[in-house]
């Protein structure tokens, strides 16, 4: 029964570090991708190829794996990211799908559809723990720094965003690049679970499952999305037998949420005791200050 | 005179078979004001938009500080110096006003990806600056007691001036104001026209202005330009302008005779 719990973990840990990567893509830069399992799916053949024929040691083959998305994504992004949103989207979800039937066809590499096993199992939960740990570090870093904040100048008004300089067709190919890394990162630790992959493992369900869950998380928000994860890998297993029913649940939520709450759980906000004291203080203020301003348009 | 710090000459644009600007030509020289007037469609901010590389010319060219803008992309004209503030406001709705000042100091985070993620290096001490300096900015156009608010819910004044903060966080030398007054009483645009005096001598800035209200432009322009119909039609100090029969033709209309 432990094992049952630990897979459960590392399986919330994996979900938890390509959802950050839709995160940054979607909830901070508003761009919608259909393909991020496209870059898992990358992320998990590169990372498992290495480590089976060249027995890289599992942080190569991390690295190996979010280094070919990387490069993907770039290139991907350098000819779609001149698209308006929908577009982009679109063009996203046909490279997802063709990077899942380019690795069904390359049979002498990938195993084809039939799949690719024998791959060490090396990811343990203490791999995943560090990992999340470091994956969660890296992206609040990032997003609290001027490459986050240029993402969200992007995201809220790119006109302005140029008028203050900011390049945004370079800052959205990062955050494309970044979200496929991260992918990636998530792929590889999955091969090295699983020890077996298929292509249809990273299908469009796949893709749109993060994007739904970061949506319910809250765009905008890490934490939301962290914790978003967390809830909807889990729910399933905790309804074993409703777990069919799952893109259903997934659907239902997507709808409550848009027309109930369509910042999603947590809106533009981050989970912080620090800034729920400081939003406290500043509703505080914000009543004391009101009460001349008031008068004033009286 | 010294050489004009912004040289625009012969500027045409065509939009399909409308012509939204014919043949503009105007010198702007360090440390003036400077108006545009028309009436409503008379291409002013199309002017503007070409200026920050919104739209691309049909013809003509555009100089700023010797060097040529025509072709580069808004962020390159940014910057290179020329701020700018929106007909309708561009503020990020989301965010709080000291956050969009903050952003807008970005060409002031020197640090590189490597330093943002370990937050080795520099990268505190310039976070620190940036955050010093924003808030310096936000004192400036009074709104300090204003800086954790959400952007988009101050009040359309307030709006206004955090959009000009927001504008002179990049260090600019031109500063294009597109209807700062658009929508205030006189009283509002009375401030507004001391308030855009005092930065104009701060920063030393020279400007570039949109405006309809007349008083403010009287007020502040060195010189003033009308465009009717894409032409510039007549061009002068306030005084001038606003005495000449060929503005008051295309503002009020012919006199019967």
């Amino acid at each position: 029964m432990a094992g049952y719990y630990e897979g459960l973990f590392i399986l919330v840990g994996i979900n938890i570090i390509a959802v950050l990567g839709v995160s940054i893509l979607t909830g901070f830069t508003r761009l919608f991708s259909f393909g991020n399992a496209g870059f898992m799916a990358i992320g998990a053949y590169t990372g498992a190829i290495l480590s089976k024929e060249l027995n890289t040691p599992l942080v190569i083959s991390i690295i190996g794996g979010m280094i070919m998305a990387g490069f993907i994504a770039f290139l991907l992004g350098k000819i779609t990211l001149g698209l308006k949103g929908d577009y982009f989207l679109i063009a996203t979800l046909g490279f997802g799908e063709s990077i899942r039937v380019i690795i069904e066809n390359m049979q002498s590499v990938t195993g084809g559809a039939r799949g690719y096993s024998g791959i060490p199992m090396k990811t343990n939960i203490w791999v995943v723990i560090i990992s999340v740990v470091i994956a969660v570090w890296i992206a609040w870093n990032l997003l609290h720094s001027k490459i986050g904040r240029n993402f969200q100048a992007i995201r809220e008004q790119e006109m302005a965003a140029d008028a203050i300089g900011i390049d945004s067709a370079k800052y959205k190919n990062y955050a494309f690049v970044i979200s496929a890394m991260f992918a990636a990162w998530a792929g590889v630790l999955f091969a090295h679970y699983f020890s077996f992959i298929v292509p249809i493992m990273f299908n469009l369900v796949k893709s749109s499952e993060m994007t739904i869950t970061v949506v319910i998380g809250g765009l905008g928000s890490l934490t939301g999305s962290i914790i978003a994860t967390t809830i909807l890998t889990l729910l399933p297993e905790l309804a074993r037998a409703a777990a069919e029913y799952r893109m259903l649940a997934y659907g239902v939520a997507v709808v409550l949420i848009v027309t109930l709450r369509p910042s999603g759980l947590m809106g533009y906000r981050e989970f912080s005791f620090k800034k729920t004291v400081a939003w406290i203080k500043n509703v505080f203020n914000r009543k004391k200050t009101s009460s001349p301003e008031e008068e004033e348009n009286a | 005179m010294t050489e004009p710090i912004l040289s625009i000459q012969e500027l045409n644009k065509n939009f399909g078979g409308v012509v939204a600007t014919k043949d503009f030509s105007l010198d702007i020289y360090k440390n003036q004001i400077v108006g545009l007037i028309g009436p409503n469609g008379a291409g002013k901010t199309t002017i503007f938009n070409i200026l920050t590389g919104i739209y691309q010319p049909t013809s003509g060219s555009v100089k700023f500080m010797g060097e040529d803008m025509i072709g580069l992309k808004p962020f390159q004209i940014a910057q290179s110096g020329i701020a700018r503030t929106f007909q309708t406001i561009r503020l990020f709705k989301q965010l709080s006003a000291l956050e969009n000042v903050i952003i807008a100091c970005h060409q002031d985070c020197t640090y590189n990806v490597f330093s943002a993620v370990t937050r080795l290096g520099k990268f505190k001490s310039i976070e620190k600056a940036v955050r010093d300096r924003a808030h310096e900015l936000l004192e400036i156009v009074g709104l300090h007691d204003d800086a954790y608010r959400i952007a988009g819910d101050l009040p359309y004044g307030y709006q206004r001036r955090l959009e000009i903060a927001r504008a002179l966080a990049i260090h600019p030398r031109l500063l294009l104001l597109d209807e700062p007054a658009a929508g205030m009483n006189s009283e509002e645009s009375n401030d507004l026209c001391k308030f855009v005096f005092d930065l104009h001598e701060k920063f030393d800035l020279t400007i570039f202005m949109i405006e309809h209200h007349m008083d403010v432009v009287i007020k502040l322009c060195d010189v003033v330009t009308v465009l009717n119909f894409g032409q510039t039609i007549c061009r002068g100090t306030s005084d001038q302008v606003t005495c000449d029969p060929r503005v008051i033709e295309a503002y009020l209309g012919e006199e019967m005779k």
